[in-house]
């Protein structure tokens, strides 16, 4: 119990922290809501990420810093063949594409680095960053490009009965929302379900065991790697529905390393409720602690959701450092 | 035949714990230090000091500092840019408001403050390792990033949020030329450079060495690991924050609010793959081949009658780091260090193969 307490206290502040500018009258209901909402839309393309991410490190127990390079390729994919064919045929060939290169980091990178510490895997993958993010500008080009999901720009006003003057949602961030139930539920009955999902969970468990009844091992990276790749085109043509496909994409992508520390590396609940908290967290902090922050230190502009993610996640490596959803194994010194 | 350590005998203590302990190691290292100090400035033209020379020699102090951390101690850190921030930004404001100090002594001092910074973000080091770490880093990177770039009092209210500093003089010695420069950083980096070789070769380089390759096994011997640890953070910050105050004074002159951003903190890193973890030459070899290659990316082309566009090439220059990093560290982890090791043994037999 004792060592729960101080996760418990920076839990507790995270959720008083949310209710303050309700409480103190900072804000009307309304607009408190829409950041709300604002941040749980962020949120969701966070753990978007965040769960291709955990895929990889359940799987291969490989920390793949390449997920955001990847969503940025997938995303870059759709959007160019998109140009020349309908959506959907864009996004067959792009799946096609993401498991070409999952069975390409596959044989290129993996297997000859098989049985390595993980900070050579770590590097190896900031390695599959770079060609990535430059592969795919290569090939795609560079500028930025539009996704046209089909979905009416025009957001829709809701409970106007409840709070005064209502409140703006956009369609297309309904749509993300419901895909990624629909993603998540459609992973959990593969893993649950299906033989190849409970290969994937045995060798998640102990790879030395998952080979010696005969699972193997290199089709199950294949498999989990292109799995993730599927989920980051996922990410990247409901990110790039919405702002645009461009390079910042896997600057921000970055974001889900925190989420998956606040969730636990190994956790697919967690990487979902990781990404909310930042999402939610992020956005509130920049709306209502920004102005007086920037007030009291007189600071040249907000711009606190840079660094809200990573410092929060320094905080819960420090009390917490599997994570809230993960398992309680850590190496200690 | 020329290398080879035949018939030197060591008869003193001292003799045996020289930091080249074969003659020829010694000729070879002087000659090159004469030449670099005496035959350079005469040769090299303002182009070849501006866009190479320079950042050569900052990022490989900068890339000591790293792998005194990522080689040595077995820490990672994906931040280091920001501790180079920190330096730079101490630096600036030191000379800003003690006008009369000594620029040796800002060097030293902003190097002391990105210490004592990148103590508090190695912290968590003490709990976490590895993958965890680096986001920790991230978080310092992130962090330090934002704080230049909206706390006014660091950068003197400045409008754009961007500083410029004037050329530095030290003892009446106004360094300005591009060879002044070049002969200033030079010996600071040799300086730095026998500093970490002997800080390496003692007990607390060792007392890394021990946590990198087993920590548990580092403690039961009686290391301590929280000295180990921090000690590495706070010199690796160190250097780093002195390579960040010579890369915003004697590189750049001015800089803007993301001059040491996370691209410069993974291309630390990849200097140090590449060049050697673990490895003061290495150091050395990584920094000279990530300022090298972009240049010759784009000349390259040029020389052949292609020309490509600059954007083209720099998502070439992604995607030929991004393939080195990854062969470097399944073919030669190592790295380029390694292979001039091979070198040394297979020249130590040569002409005959056994």
């Amino acid at each position: 119990m004792k060592r729960h307490i101080p996760v418990i206290a920076l839990c507790s502040v995270l959720v008083v922290g949310l209710f303050l500018p309700l409480a103190l009258g900072l804000s009307p209901p309304g607009f408190w809501f829409e950041v709300l909402l604002g941040g749980l839309m962020a949120g969701v393309l966070y753990s978007l990420v965040a769960l291709g991410f955990v895929l990889i490190f359940k799987a291969s127990g490989v920390f793949n810093f390449a997920q955001g390079a990847m969503v940025l390729f997938a995303a870059l994919a759709v959007a160019r063949l998109a140009e020349r064919m309908p959506l959907w045929a864009a996004i067959l060939v792009a799946i096609v594409i993401m498991i070409v290169l999952a069975m390409v980091i596959e044989r290129v990178v993996l297997r000859p680095l098989v049985n390595q510490e993980g900070v050579a895997l770590l590097m190896a993958t900031l390695g599959v960053t770079y060609f990535l993010d430059g592969f795919g500008q290569t090939v795609w080009g560079s500028d930025i490009y539009a996704i046209e999901l089909g979905i009416a720009r025009e957001p829709v006003m809701v409970l106007d009965g409840i709070f005064q003057g209502g409140i703006l949602i956009n369609r297309d961030d309904v749509a993300a929302a419901v895909v990624a139930v629909l993603l998540v539920s459609v992973l959990a009955l593969f893993f649950q379900k299906t033989a190849t999902g409970r290969a994937l969970r045995a060798v998640a468990d102990d790879h030395q065991a998952a080979q010696s009844i005969g699972i193997p091992l290199n089709r199950i990276w294949v498999i989990v790697w292109s799995v993730a790749g599927i989920v980051a085109i996922v990410a990247g043509v409901i990110w790039g529905g919405k702002l645009g496909v461009q390079f910042s994409i896997s600057l921000v992508a970055l974001k889900a390393l925190p989420v998956v520390i606040l969730g636990g590396f190994t956790s697919v609940p967690g990487a979902i409720v990781g990404g909310l908290i930042i999402g939610v967290g992020e956005k509130m902090a920049e709306v209502f602690l920004g102005p007086p922050l920037v007030k009291a230190f007189d600071l040249a502009g907000g711009g606190i959701e840079n660094w809200f993610a990573y410092v929060l996640a320094l905080l819960f490596l420090l009390v917490r450092p599997e994570g809230l959803f993960g398992e309680r194994h850590i190496d200690r010194v | 035949m020329l290398y080879r350590e035949n018939g030197q005998f060591k008869s003193t203590y001292r003799a045996d714990q020289q930091m080249l302990p074969v003659l020829q190691d010694r000729v070879f290292m002087l000659a090159l230090v004469a030449f670099a100090f005496v035959v350079v400035p005469f040769f090299a033209s303002n182009y070849l000091f501006l866009s190479m020379l320079i950042p050569f020699l900052i990022l490989a102090l900068a890339a000591i500092g790293l792998n005194l951390l990522v080689g040595y101690c077995g820490q990672i850190s994906i931040g280091h840019a920001a501790f180079m921030a920190v330096g730079a930004y101490a630096a600036y404001n030191l000379v800003l408001r003690v006008p009369a100090m000594n620029f040796l002594v800002v060097l030293v001092l902003a190097g002391l403050i990105a210490a004592a910074v990148g103590m508090l973000f190695g912290i968590p080091s003490l709990r976490i390792k590895g993958l965890y770490l680096a986001v920790a880093t991230l978080a310092a990177q992130f962090f330090i990033d934002w704080i230049f770039a909206r706390v006014k009092w660091f950068t003197d209210y400045s409008h754009s949020g961007s500083v410029s500093t004037a050329p530095v003089e030290l003892f009446g010695w106004r360094i300005d030329t591009p060879a002044e420069k070049y002969l200033f950083l030079l010996a600071v980096l040799i300086v730095f450079t026998v500093l970490a070789k002997n800080l390496v070769r003692g007990h607390i380089g060792r007392a890394w060495m021990a946590t990198r390759d087993m920590d548990v096994a580092a403690e039961v011997i009686g290391i301590r690991p929280v000295y180990a640890k921090l000690s590495a953070f706070a010199v690796s910050s160190f250097y780093c924050g002195v390579a960040g105050a010579l890369w915003g004074f004697i590189h750049l002159g001015s800089w803007e609010p993301l001059a040491f951003n996370l691209t410069l903190s993974l291309n630390l890193l990849f200097m140090i793959i590449i060049g050697g973890m673990g490895s003061i030459l290495g150091s050395y070899f990584g920094a000279a081949f990530i300022v090298v290659l972009p240049i010759l990316l784009n000349q390259i082309p040029q020389w052949l009658g292609v020309p490509i566009s600059t954007s083209t090439a720099s998502h070439l220059e992604f995607m030929i780091f991004g393939a080195l990093i990854v062969l470097f560290l399944i073919v030669e982890p190592h790295g380029l260090a390694r292979l001039w090791a091979i070198g040394k043994e297979k020249l130590r037999l040569w002409p005959f193969p056994h």
